[in-house]
């Protein structure tokens, strides 16, 4: 089926101070997917989605979202199109209660929040359980499920998560991978970086392979899962002889 | 002493730390959003005293003082975007070299304009009307001084805790980066706290000097430090923290006087800096890092 192309991003460069982090690459996520960006440390994957977001500036290169070009665009605005970023390492805001994390990613809304924070509260009770304690004092995994809440809360049309496995215990992390297939069905599409290829694969649609600044493969989650060097490179598993 | 010139002096001194207080939660606000010392927040202060001269020189006390607050907000906001703002990214130390510059230029730019000859300081009627309460008496700003303080406190409180942009500054304070990516403007966040300190240093300055009865471009300095004191006292960044340091300084400098101590009141102020930055360098009620790995 021809699914609509929700963002694309053309030959794009980002240097930071003269070291070039990403050389020139290309990708497409098509509205309603899960699209996953996989590579070692240090490949560009978390400048290639702080770039789309705003946060760094690029060298050179198209980024176009909607059918609209967004290159160079303001964090703030790009929030009000829809696209928010759950940052690596959580970044909830530890001196604000849980409540007040969430709103805060309403921030640009003007409407009524309380069926948004109702909604959060359904995908991860724990939070609403802790509702009034200061974001600072949750474990791991209720901050990352805090972190997807937040960005939940702009109503957005494209997640992206940078590292949301980070640090987490096996079971959280499925937990959390689940926790993004239900957003998906909801209709949100999500760019989703990640070390833990295995996971992020297997409830992918499509994938993409970082490697130092470029993209070396491309394809869907099954094809990667099943490719005999990305096996040998990322899932831990040795070529067969 | 006699019981009541204590209470006389205690009542001086709650005053002047209402005013210190005021002036205190600017330094601790623009600490707490972009961890620098505002150098210049004294001089805001001394010119927020000269605004007062000019504005009631053909003006009713009741347009002059909104027209204080507006000059002088304006003055604070201006300086941030002018001196602060392009310096976001670079080194705290340039920023903070760049807070001293300000002050040094709004000194000798009041100097310059207004001449370093003191200026009455316009009395509002009202205010120095003197009030007997049994065997204790004083002017209405005395009174005045620490009920506004506490009232303007409790508002800025609530602001702070209960309102979006509340929420916003919070935010902002911790972490812009992130911040940013909820959408919020950062710099039309730092911008309001500008206002809300020059706004209070507004109001300070009134009630400050009209118990004083005259401005020169010094007039800044000394108060500014003192309250710059306050603020670590209480623990910088913590806005309960600079009121209580405020009436702390205030009322140990006057009670310093009243007992034949006066050479030391100012060197008391300093020597107190010392000894919480030796033994309890993050003030009374001041943010403890928890880092949580």
């Amino acid at each position: 089926m021809a699914k609509n192309n929700l963002l694309s991003i053309e030959d794009l460069c980002v240097s930071y101070g003269g070291i070039k982090a990403v050389k020139g690459i290309s990708l497409v996520v098509s509205e309603g997917d899960i699209v996953t960006l996989i590579g070692a440390n240090g490949a560009g994957k978390s400048t290639i989605l702080r770039t789309i977001s705003g946060l760094v500036k690029p060298e050179r290169g198209k980024i176009t979202y909607n059918g609209e070009d967004i290159t160079g665009a303001q964090t703030t605005t790009l929030v009000e199109k829809g696209i928010t970023l759950v940052p690596e390492g959580r970044r909830v805001f530890p001196n604000l209660t849980v409540l007040e994390n969430l709103k805060i990613g309403a921030y640009l809304r003007k409407d009524n929040l309380e069926e948004d924070i109702q909604r959060i509260y359904k995908l991860f009770p724990r939070l609403e359980e802790r509702s009034w304690q200061l974001a600072g004092t949750l474990s791991g995994g209720e901050q990352q499920m805090l972190a997807v809440g937040r960005a939940l809360m702009s109503r957005p049309k494209l997640i992206m998560m940078d590292e949301p496995s980070l640090g987490l215990a096996p079971i959280i992390v499925n937990e959390i991978m689940n926790i993004i297939k239900t957003i998906n069905k909801e209709g949100v599409t999500i760019l989703l970086v990640e070390q833990n290829a295995n996971l992020a694969l297997r409830i992918a649609h499509g994938g993409y392979v970082c490697e130092t600044g470029n993209i070396t493969m491309e394809g869907t989650g099954m094809e990667l899962l099943n490719d005999e060097t990305v096996k040998a490179a990322y899932l831990g598993k040795a070529k067969k002889k | 002493m006699t019981l009541s010139t204590f209470f006389q002096h205690i009542l001086t001194g709650i005053s002047l730390g209402g005013a210190y207080a005021l002036i205190a939660i600017g330094y601790t606000m623009v600490y707490g959003i972009l961890r620098l010392i505002n150098f210049a927040h004294g001089d805001i202060f001394m010119m927020a005293g000269y605004f007062m001269i000019f504005s009631m020189a053909s003006l009713p006390w009741q347009i002059a003082i909104p027209m204080v607050c507006i000059l002088t907000i304006i003055l604070g906001v201006v300086i941030e975007r002018v001196a602060y703002k392009p310096l976001r990214t670079a080194p705290r130390m340039s920023i903070m070299i760049s807070a001293i510059a300000v002050s040094y230029l709004l000194q000798n730019l009041a100097t310059y304009l207004f001449t370093a000859l003191p200026r009455a300081y316009p009395e509002i009627p009202f205010l120095k009307k003197i009030f007997q309460f049994g065997t204790v008496s004083a002017s209405l700003v005395t009174f005045i001084t620490p009920v506004l303080t506490i009232l303007l406190v409790i508002a800025l409180m609530f602001l702070i805790n209960h309102t979006k942009i509340g929420i916003a500054i919070r935010g902002v304070s911790k972490d812009f980066e992130t911040a940013q990516l909820m959408g919020i403007r950062i710099n039309k966040v730092i911008s309001v706290t500008f206002v809300i300190g020059s706004f209070l240093a507004a109001i300070g300055s009134i009630l400050y000097f009209t118990d004083r009865m005259s401005v020169t471009p010094f007039s800044g300095t000394l108060p500014g430090l003192k309250c710059f004191v306050a603020a670590v006292l209480g623990g910088i960044g913590s806005i309960p923290g600079a009121v209580v340091g405020g009436f702390v300084i205030g009322i140990s400098e006057t009670l310093l006087v009243a007992l034949g101590y006066s050479t030391f009141s100012d060197a008391f102020t300093f020597a107190l800096l010392i000894v919480i930055l030796l033994f309890r360098p993050t003030g009374l009620f001041g943010e403890k890092n928890i880092d949580k790995v």
